[in-house]
């Protein structure tokens, strides 16, 4: 088994090589006193204390997560209702809508800013500089993940034939919809929510071309600390890090084939023991 | 049906609006203004400004030399290292896949600054080096070209593992015991066999990493200002840097961005069908 241990060796290289802007990082959050030696000097927890009792270090952060959890809840929102007329009623017309949630995917930051700007700038409907401007073109940004994400769950779970069922036994197609699509697909669309989540926390292009500082973001707060301070923001990359550590983490458990489900709809099932699942299944009750 | 057919079009609505106004509109937007001229007319006068002008052509020439190199050299490491994480086993594989997934989302101003504090002018390493007595940082700027390359790289190698995961996930392992009881040496294997299935998915995760260091923004912003002259951060100056704006010639310069974008994923294309063409 010498070539395991060559491929274990080039790992352990690649994982120190990824992790040093973490390590790094972290080491300067925590250090004292660290200026002409290899190792800080003293260590302290003090970065952290002020950075918390920031007030607008807080208030970015606040506005990150409102900024983030609206432009989700559209861009879901929004994909859910097309994603489920087209399967009901055009499906014969999903196509197009992959080929549109997909070109987001193919327009880098800079350029959407340039038209936005010239578009929302205009008197009749000024909306640079506020909120409303990122929310939107978030949205869009996140398009090409929430249709995957959605799109592909309804693949799995067989949604047509489910709707199909439904309508049998009486329920109306929304109900139908409602009821039992949902539920089912609800482990897809949240992890289309972590990706997108992970993504939007990153974003600085657009905030800082459409809003600036009249909309202090956390990237943009962070921007501006960065000459100023650079333990305070030290302090404030790592908690964007654990941020995103924590949103993959969860990103992972939930892609995880053959694990443990975690499903909402898993969770409603009432607790069924193996040798029940056997016997039930020779009767064809359960698939 | 007919009307439940027509009223369900409503529920189309909501996503034709955003899409018509926050992705199309702006893109027409955009491609409209690059025709016009400063004064107001019709025409390719922006197109010949830029053209005409060293200062944007070497914005045009950097930003596709750092894509370039930057991509050449992930796709290198990213397929050496990919293939090893993908020859583990079990938990260690699983860890890594973590590390990796997670650290593909280390960029923009956070990663920038992870890398002044590691190759800055009080950096960890450039400090450790000097000690050691190893010139090699002496001249190592973080905030000019190199720089600039050395963090691409970063955010680049990550990113590929993680495309080109899936691909490695398709070379079985019984083709490399089966050519070897052929007879086959671990180089036949690679060049007849290894390389010939992955290639397809190291070019299309190749143009993904270009296009992608070809619009990145943020890092480069952090690291060099606008001192550096790149193509994304020129569209930035023109039109919400602090001097004077000039939205139609951004525009333009918007317009051939998303050429060379659009150039790259033909040149995909084309390469595709060949390699496809040869593998049956």
């Amino acid at each position: 088994m010498i070539g395991n241990k060559k491929h274990f060796f080039i790992v352990i290289i690649l994982a120190i090589y990824l992790l040093l802007p973490l390590i790094g990082t972290l080491l300067y959050s925590l250090a004292g006193k660290w200026s002409n030696t290899v190792l800080p000097e003293s260590w302290t927890l003090s970065w952290y204390t002020m950075l918390f009792q920031d007030q607008r270090f807080l208030e970015a952060l606040s506005r990150s997560i409102f900024v983030i959890t609206s432009s989700v809840v559209l861009s879901l929102v929004v994909m859910l209702l097309a994603i489920f007329v087209m399967l009901i009623y055009f499906p014969s017309m999903e196509k197009y809508l992959k080929l549109v949630s997909m070109i987001p995917y193919g327009v880098p930051a800079v350029a959407s800013a340039i038209g936005l700007l010239n578009i929302y700038s205009s008197s009749s409907i000024n909306i640079i500089g506020t909120p409303w401007i990122l929310i939107g073109s978030y949205a869009i940004i996140i398009l090409p993940f929430v249709y995957q994400g959605i799109r592909n769950s309804l693949y799995t779970v067989n949604a047509v034939e489910l709707i199909q069922a439904a309508e049998l036994l009486g329920a109306t197609k929304v109900k139908a919809v409602i009821t039992v699509v949902l539920p089912n697909i609800m482990k897809g669309i949240l992890s289309a929510v972590l990706l997108a989540i992970a993504m939007l926390f990153g974003e600085f292009a657009l905030a800082n071309l459409l809003v600036g500082g009249r909309y202090e973001t956390l990237q943009l707060y962070l921007y501006q600390q960065f000459s100023k301070n650079g333990h305070l923001t030290s302090a404030i990359v790592i908690s964007y890090y654990v941020i995103i550590m924590a949103v993959t983490g969860l990103l992972l458990q939930f892609q995880q084939p053959g694990k443990k489900k975690v499903t909402f709809a898993a969770l409603r099932k009432p607790v069924i023991r193996k040798n029940q699942i056997q016997k039930n299944s020779v009767e064809g009750d359960i698939s | 049906m007919f009307r439940s057919k027509v009223y369900s079009l409503l529920g189309l609505l909501p996503l034709a609006l955003l899409i018509i106004g926050f992705l199309l509109a702006p893109l027409v937007n955009m491609v409209y203004q690059s025709f016009q001229s400063n004064d107001g007319t019709f025409g390719l006068s922006q197109f010949i400004s830029i053209f005409t002008d060293p200062f944007y052509m070497q914005a045009i020439k950097n930003s596709l030399t750092i894509s370039f190199l930057s991509s050449t050299v992930a796709i290198v490491i990213a397929a050496i290292g990919g293939y090893s994480i993908s020859r583990l086993a079990g938990r260690q594989n699983k860890v890594m896949v973590m590390i990796t997934n997670m650290t593909s989302y280390f960029e923009g101003i956070p990663l920038a600054f992870s890398f002044i504090v590691l190759l800055g002018n009080n950096g960890l390493f450039t400090l450790l080096f000097s000690q050691l007595g190893l010139d090699i940082f002496h001249q190592f700027n973080l905030y000019s070209w190199v720089g600039l390359i050395v963090v691409y790289i970063y955010f680049q190698i990550p990113f590929a593992i993680m495309l080109l995961l899936p691909t490695y996930q398709g070379l079985k392992m019984e083709w490399r015991y089966a050519s070897n009881l052929l007879g086959g040496t671990s180089f036949s294997y690679w060049i007849r066999i290894g390389i010939p299935i992955l290639l397809p998915g190291m070019i299309g995760t190749y143009t993904i990493l270009f296009a992608n260091s070809l619009g990145a923004y943020a890092t480069a912003y952090a690291l060099v200002g606008s001192t550096y002259n790149l193509l994304p951060l020129q569209i930035g100056s023109l039109i919400a840097g602090d001097v004077f704006l000039q939205p139609n010639l951004a525009s333009a310069l918007g317009v051939i961005l998303a050429l060379i974008m659009i150039a790259a994923l033909w040149v995909n294309g084309k390469i595709m069908r060949k390699v496809r063409r040869d593998l049956k």
